[in-house]
């Protein structure tokens, strides 16, 4: 990525950040810099704005797993077993945050760090089909033996996805916002934000993912060109 | 039929040599003679009653449904099958080979759990059933895939479980909520969208296994 | 008669880092003896099992016809026949039931009169309901032999054919090549000279390293 495009990338990161934990959330928002109450969340609202793009972001890190799985198994281009990987690493550590940003949230909303809520449940999967993945990994000794087996095994678990993600929360009542028995459809689909909070949330979802992307491509590349060298020094 | 003479060696092999029988007999034997033992005479909910039964389900399945890939894959024999089968017929075999044991070892469970549980009453018994044998079919389907994936990697004992529980995890909740409701003695009316939730999982296990296969099974 | 070839093109294999043969080329028609030699580890093995479809090439393709038509890669199984060091039988089973067992799964009906024959050549129709466990080296490499053969395959492959056997057995081996041979395509990987001097052509897998 151009140096102007990191600095631009740099600067917006910052902002949402500061904007995110510093604007006020008061009752009748007057200045441009304050939030309004939110029915539920109240003071703890601010963490939306970093713990829904992580959670979007291990989700989409999961999807491009999957995406370069299937590609890896029908060209077998170890390429795609590097993108693969890449992914998996970011979308691990996101899956790690989204866990630990939302438990968080849960102690001071909910008074629990833990409640096997849907979603959390949700995300406790994910973390465990992520560690699986890179359990099996590291259990095979051949390249192409393990980028196959950890393929198949992504495309798997990738389908069992749908159930954690809708069909769990609209069966199972739970606390998070959004869920079966929310009497509110929660803060995002029901625009409860006012116009500043929208474009802080927004801005901060763009500013993950195009930080997402740029770390993505840095892993696997590096990744490619190390086993590039390894195979150079081994042939001599 | 291919795959059923595959699943007839496999059973003959096992009828003889009572490997996998016999561990998973005195497995399930000390399974519920620990969790006896730790609940002593302390009387338990009806609902950790329906949990636990997919707990006993969960391990049992974990320590048996794994042999029938690894011990080929152990013994050398993998590459006999490969020189006389294609891996669809390989898939199916052992696919039949797992379902009935899945059905053969959960019935077991359940009968023993029904006697030394009195807490552990099914209102609603045709409920149970459709979804013990909803449930069973994924349980087998799901747990043959991991066992192919598995038995080619290294590491084989500890891996089956950590593979397979996120993958269950799914089948698992929604089974055991389909035990409490059996055990209030809902209908089958309010319990459709769970009944439906496991058909599809079983469908949906089933096909992405099936296309997946080939590429475990031939290196 | 049936005519079957096997076309090899540019076959590469590497294992990870490691090469270990590459641009192998050759073609063989019905009545063929082939042989492929080569020191140990040089990856006889390997070239074996990638012919006999067990494991794929790193590059490069091969194929199978017959009569003219290109057999599926899930169709060959049924064409071929291998013996290996590595082939291992089910040893809780006699040899009848091992054989009885492969038909079954192979889908094609179990030949009793050719298996006999075939038990009889290899000395073995006295002990064909004792369980393979009980079996000498030898005897499992006879048995190996019938395995490979009850079936009528076109292609058949020996990787190792004379390993565990006694000057008796050995020439009960050659005679089943020469006999085979005339009909079908016959690969003997070996390093054994009485082996190679069977065969037409060999390549020698040295060669094949850069």
């Amino acid at each position: 990525m151009k140096t102007t495009w990191k600095i631009l990338l740099f600067l917006l990161l910052c902002f949402v950040s500061i904007a995110g934990i510093s604007f006020p959330i008061v009752k009748n928002p007057q200045a441009w810099y304050e939030f309004p109450f939110i029915k539920g969340l109240e003071e703890n609202a601010k963490i939306i704005f970093f713990h829904v793009p992580t959670a979007w972001l291990t989700v989409i890190a999961f999807l491009m797993t999957a995406i370069y799985s299937i590609k890896y198994l029908r060209k077998k281009n170890l390429d795609d077993d590097a993108k693969a990987y890449a992914a998996a690493q970011l979308g691990i550590i996101f899956c790690i945050l989204a866990t630990v940003t939302g438990a968080v949230w849960a102690k001071f909303a909910w008074g629990s760090f833990w409640s096997w809520d849907p979603r959390q449940t949700s995300i406790f999967a994910l973390l465990l089909i992520y560690g699986a993945w890179f359990a099996l990994r590291s259990s095979i000794e051949s390249e192409e033996k393990r980028a196959t087996l950890s393929s198949v095994y992504a495309i798997i678990a990738f389908v069992t996805v749908p159930f954690f993600i809708f069909i769990m929360p609209r069966i199972m009542t739970g606390l998070h916002p959004g869920s079966a028995d929310d009497t509110n459809a929660g803060p995002i689909v029901d625009f409860k934000m006012n116009g500043n909070m929208q474009l802080i949330f927004f801005l901060s979802l763009i500013g993950f993912t195009i930080l997402y992307f740029w770390m993505w491509r840095l892993g696997y590349k590096s990744i490619i060109y190390r086993d590039k060298l390894n195979k150079k020094l081994i042939r001599g | 039929m291919k795959s059923y003479a595959l699943f007839k060696k496999d059973i003959s092999s096992e009828l003889r040599t009572r490997y996998a029988i016999n561990a998973l007999a005195m497995f399930i034997i000390v399974t519920l003679s620990i969790i006896l033992f730790s609940i002593g005479n302390e009387r338990i909910s009806s609902s950790l009653t329906g949990g636990l039964f997919w707990v006993i389900i969960f391990f049992t399945s974990m320590s048996g449904l794994s042999r029938v890939f690894v011990s080929e894959e152990e013994r050398g024999t993998s590459l006999t099958l490969q020189l006389i089968a294609a891996p669809s017929t390989v898939f199916s075999g052992k696919l039949l080979f797992n379902l009935i044991l899945v059905f053969a070892m959960n019935t077991v469970i359940a009968i023993l759990y029904s006697a030394l549980f009195n807490t552990f009453v099914l209102k609603n018994f045709a409920l149970f059933l459709t979804s013990f044998i909803l449930s069973n079919i994924g349980l087998a389907f799901a747990s043959t895939i991991i066992a192919a994936i598995i038995s080619k990697a290294g590491a084989k004992g500890t891996l089956y479980p950590v593979l397979s529980f996120p993958i269950l995890l799914p089948l698992i909740l929604t089974s055991v909520q389909l035990t409490l409701f059996a055990m209030d003695g809902t209908s089958f009316e309010t319990a459709k969208f769970e009944l439906a939730i496991v058909g599809c999982y079983d469908v949906i296990i089933f096909t992405v296994s099936y296309l997946l296969f080939d590429f475990i099974w031939k290196e | 008669m049936i005519e079957y070839s096997l076309t090899v093109e540019s076959i590469n294999k590497t294992f990870g880092r490691r090469l270990i043969f590459s641009g192998i080329n050759f073609k063989l028609d019905s009545s063929t003896i082939f042989g492929i030699s080569g020191p140990n580890g040089s990856g006889k093995s390997t070239l074996v099992k990638i012919i006999a479809n067990i494991i794929s090439p790193s590059s490069g393709k091969l194929v199978h016809n017959l009569n003219g038509t290109e057999i599926k890669p899930e169709k060959l199984h049924n064409h071929i026949g291998l013996v290996s060091p590595y082939l291992v039988l089910y040893d809780e089973f006699s040899a009848y039931e091992n054989l009885n067992y492969f038909s079954e799964i192979r889908g094609i009906s179990f030949d009793k009169e050719k298996v006999d024959k075939l038990l009889n050549k290899f000395l073995l129709y006295n002990r064909k309901d004792d369980l393979v466990k009980t079996y000498s080296s030898g005897m499992k490499q006879r048995l190996k032999f019938i395995f490979a053969l009850m079936h009528s395959p076109q292609l058949i492959i020996l990787d190792e054919p004379t390993s565990n056997l006694d000057d008796e057995g050995k020439e009960v081996v050659y005679e089943l090549v020469k006999k085979e041979a005339k009909k079908n395509i016959v690969i003997i990987a070996s390093n054994e000279k009485t082996d190679l001097s069977l065969c037409s052509e060999t390549i020698d897998l040295k060669n094949y390293k850069k």
